[in-house]
């Protein structure tokens, strides 16, 4: 097996991830340190906005390796994710060689020049050690997960006009999956799995404060209690990391100091985004005042 | 607490513990391959055993595959890889003539300044003095324990020690009384942990995975789970609504590949030269069934009937219509009681159910026949000849008259009907059980996991 990042042990990966500003936990150091090990792909499951997609970018930031990254969505097909020939750039040699005999034209129009790489195809030929993302893998079709069995399976890609292109260096792949399908067992068996989940309110005071440096700590403190306690109601969409991150900037930007209950009225769209979660949350609220009271 | 998982001195070398592991998490339904094994010795060798957490999570990471086995995952790996074995040293420590109320008022002094350690350690002596149940070999009873303890009778002494009892709660914030009865809970749950790590030292550790482990949710049968399943699978709802409504999508998607669109065709032809190298299919256009649910609500089977409700509910726009009726022995129509909206968790939805709807008189147990009579002579025009009947129960009629012809008059005007059992196919007919007769009638399919039910609803939908 190869190692596909340089890292040296879990802690490593942790202090790595730390010092780019992503705050890891022990399930999410674990895993990475042993997906790349391993030199098999991570696929994290999880809420939408835990972090799935930040974490391939700060794996790519801390080993200061280039992301590449492949955006899944329904009806995303070979051309999209592989390769695809330039075929309009190709038709214009065509008609420009007038004298040339079919040969040498045809040797020339399925070469280097006329290739569209996309991003599958980009990370197995780049020269350095690559982080490949492929976001949402949920929403692709299952035809999809066929190809990238194949491709994550022995990192090479063969284009019938041009031979087999092999990895030089195996990418560090990570697929992330809102499980609005199940992926196929066979994807999800080459795979080291990990599922974020919102962080506990220590974690998450801390990545509030490595995000939003500028906050009161007593605000931030307060910040987290709520996201927590909204987390508790059964919402539709709960808040998540992000959004307690969108709003700690809002407050910052209000310039509130404490987190009474006008300002959390006032900016409650920014965490809540359905109308009845909001409603939910106004009779958490005067529930609360009431008992103050 | 922390530091490596004890794995003794035994010759049971880590090899063998490994692949024991792997087989028990089988037995539980996580199936866990041989190259998964590899991978996971793998993992083992390269993470090293020093840190029991990242061990944990490093075969979590290569030995399961979804989120929803990680519970049994954690209570199987904490049978093979014990944080400890043997007897706990705290409880060698404490004095023979060490009794309940003794422990009580350490326990009280523990809630009162919230000391997790402690806790742990009480619950080691606990279940070490007042939890060893005879037999041979010897086990540890968390019932026992608990039983004796009463932790639960201990909030309003931590409270009157605490003396914050009235303090003001800052926005968000928990109650000190709620503080308490969390400190509570996580000591029944350490005492639930010790337990379960001691006997499996003295009854060994398959026996105690096929009887301690629990089941994942979607595996656990309707009948006979507890509060706290029920309320996991409802959680759930709206994800398996939502999983199920794709996985339909996906087969639509296929199964129409067959018409052209010419225009979109040409359209697209444009950009290669006028030479249609893509086709573009259209879209299909389903039809979608009407849903009519005849909803068994007595006392035994109320948690599988509560559940389908909400999930056909979450789901009602796959259906041209979702109608929704309640019984035990009257029908009721209940289709506006249920919103998935309103509570997902749905734990007032029996209670609303009885309490606002006509479904029972006089006794509280089912009569399949009187119901069956009442919905044919009223409601029988709410079913179409494009409606698809369920009907949701245990066909245990208490001996009473079945309605076997009610029945047939149903079945005759419906498209479709099917009869959803939540009793093991091994056990209809018996006693009270019209099953059998019922079966003869309409479509009977055992029913008994949140699994076998999303499997049956997802073919109940045309594709």
């Amino acid at each position: 097996m190869t190692r596909t990042m340089p890292f040296a042990s879990v802690a490593d990966v942790s202090e790595r991830l730390a010092a780019v500003g992503y705050l890891p936990s022990d399930a999410i150091a674990t895993t990475v340190f042993l997906a790349s090990e391993l030199g098999k792909p991570l696929l994290i499951e999880g809420p939408a906005g835990v972090g799935k997609t930040a974490l391939a970018q700060a794996v790519s930031d801390a080993t200061g390796s280039p992301l590449v990254r492949l955006q899944c969505y329904e009806g995303v097909d070979e051309a999209r994710a592989l390769y695809e020939w330039n075929h309009a750039k190709q038709l214009l040699r065509i008609t420009a060689s007038k004298d040339e005999s079919w040969d040498e034209t045809r040797a020339d129009i399925f070469s280097e020049e006329f290739l569209l790489a996309r991003p599958l195809l980009t990370a197995i030929r780049n020269e350095e050690p690559t982080v490949l993302l492929i976001d949402e893998t949920d929403k692709a079709d299952i035809e999809i997960e066929g190809l990238l069995l194949e491709v994550l399976g022995d990192f090479q890609i063969t284009i019938p006009e041009m031979g087999t292109v092999r990895a030089r260096h195996r990418p560090f792949v990570v697929l992330t999956s809102n499980a609005s399908r199940e992926l196929s067992e066979a994807l999800r068996r080459r795979c080291i799995f990990l599922h974020v989940d919102y962080p506990d309110s220590d974690l998450e005071e801390r990545i509030v404060q490595a995000k939003v440096p500028g906050l009161e700590h007593s605000l931030t403190k307060s910040i987290v209690r709520v996201i927590n306690a909204l987390r508790e109601l059964p919402l539709r969409k709960a808040p998540s990391v992000s959004e307690t991150i969108d709003w700690a900037n809002t407050l910052l930007a209000l310039g509130a100091v404490e987190l009474d209950e006008d300002t959390m009225r006032d900016s409650l769209g920014v965490i809540l985004k359905h109308r009845s979660d909001q409603e939910k949350a106004q009779k958490l609220l005067d529930m609360e005042s009431a008992l103050a009271r | 607490m922390t530091g490596g998982p004890d794995v003794g001195p035994d010759p049971y070398g880590l090899q063998q513990r490994l692949v024991d592991f792997v087989t028990a998490l089988r037995t539980k339904g996580i199936m866990v391959g041989t190259g998964e094994t590899v991978d996971a010795a793998e993992a083992m060798t390269r993470l090293g055993l020093d840190e029991r957490s990242i061990l944990r999570e490093g075969l979590a990471g290569t030995l399961t595959r979804k989120h929803s086995q990680r519970e049994t995952f954690d209570e199987v790996f904490d049978i093979y890889f014990p944080p400890r074995v043997g007897r706990p040293r705290s409880a060698e420590q404490v004095p023979a003539d060490f009794d309940v109320e003794t422990l009580r008022d350490m326990l009280v002094e523990t809630l009162a300044v919230a000391d997790l350690d402690a806790l742990g350690e009480l619950a080691e002596i606990a279940v070490d003095r007042f939890g060893e149940i005879g037999g041979d070999p010897a086990g540890w009873s968390a019932k026992q324990t608990l039983d004796r303890v009463q932790p639960q009778n201990l909030l309003a002494r931590t409270m009157g020690l605490r003396g914050d009892d009235d303090a003001v709660v800052e926005l968000g914030g928990v109650s000190p009384r709620d503080q308490v009865r969390d400190l509570i809970g996580r000591f029944r749950e350490r005492v639930e942990d010790e337990a379960r790590r001691r006997t499996s030292e003295t009854r060994g550790r398959e026996r105690m995975v096929l009887t301690a482990v629990q089941a994942q949710t979607e595996h656990v049968d309707f009948l006979s789970a507890n509060a706290e399943q029920l309320e996991e699978m409802r959680r759930g709802v709206r994800a398996l609504a939502r999983r199920l409504a794709t996985r339909l999508s996906v087969r639509r998607r296929r199964s129409h590949r067959n018409t052209i669109d010419i225009r979109r065709t040409m359209r697209k032809s444009m950009s290669t030269g006028g030479t249609p190298i893509d086709l573009v299919f259209a879209k299909p256009r389903p039809s979608r069934p009407d849903l009519v649910l005849l909803c068994d609500v007595s006392s035994s089977v109320s948690g599988f009937s509560g559940f389908t409700m909400l999930l056909v509910q979450a789901m009602k726009n796959q259906f041209k219509k979702v109608k929704v009726y309640a019984f035990v022995n009257a029908m009721a129509d209940v289709t506006e009681l249920i919103s998935v909206d309103g509570d997902e968790d749905g734990a007032g939805l029996q209670a609303r159910i009885l309490e606002q709807a006509h479904v029972q008189h006089g006794t509280s147990s089912s009569d399949y026949g009187a119901a069956f009579a009442e919905f044919v002579a009223r409601d029988l025009e709410s079913i179409g000849s494009r409606s698809s009947v369920l009907i949701l129960g245990d066909a245990r009629t208490n001996y009473r008259e079945p309605g076997l012809d009610d029945l047939r008059e149903i079945r005759a005007r419906s498209n479709r009907t099917f009869w959803l059992n939540p009793e093991q196919e091994n056990i209809w007919g018996t006693g009270d059980s019209a099953a059998f007769d019922y079966a003869d009638v309409v479509e009977m399919h055992e029913c008994r996991s949140v699994e076998q039910l999303g499997e049956f609803v997802s073919r109940l939908l045309p594709a």
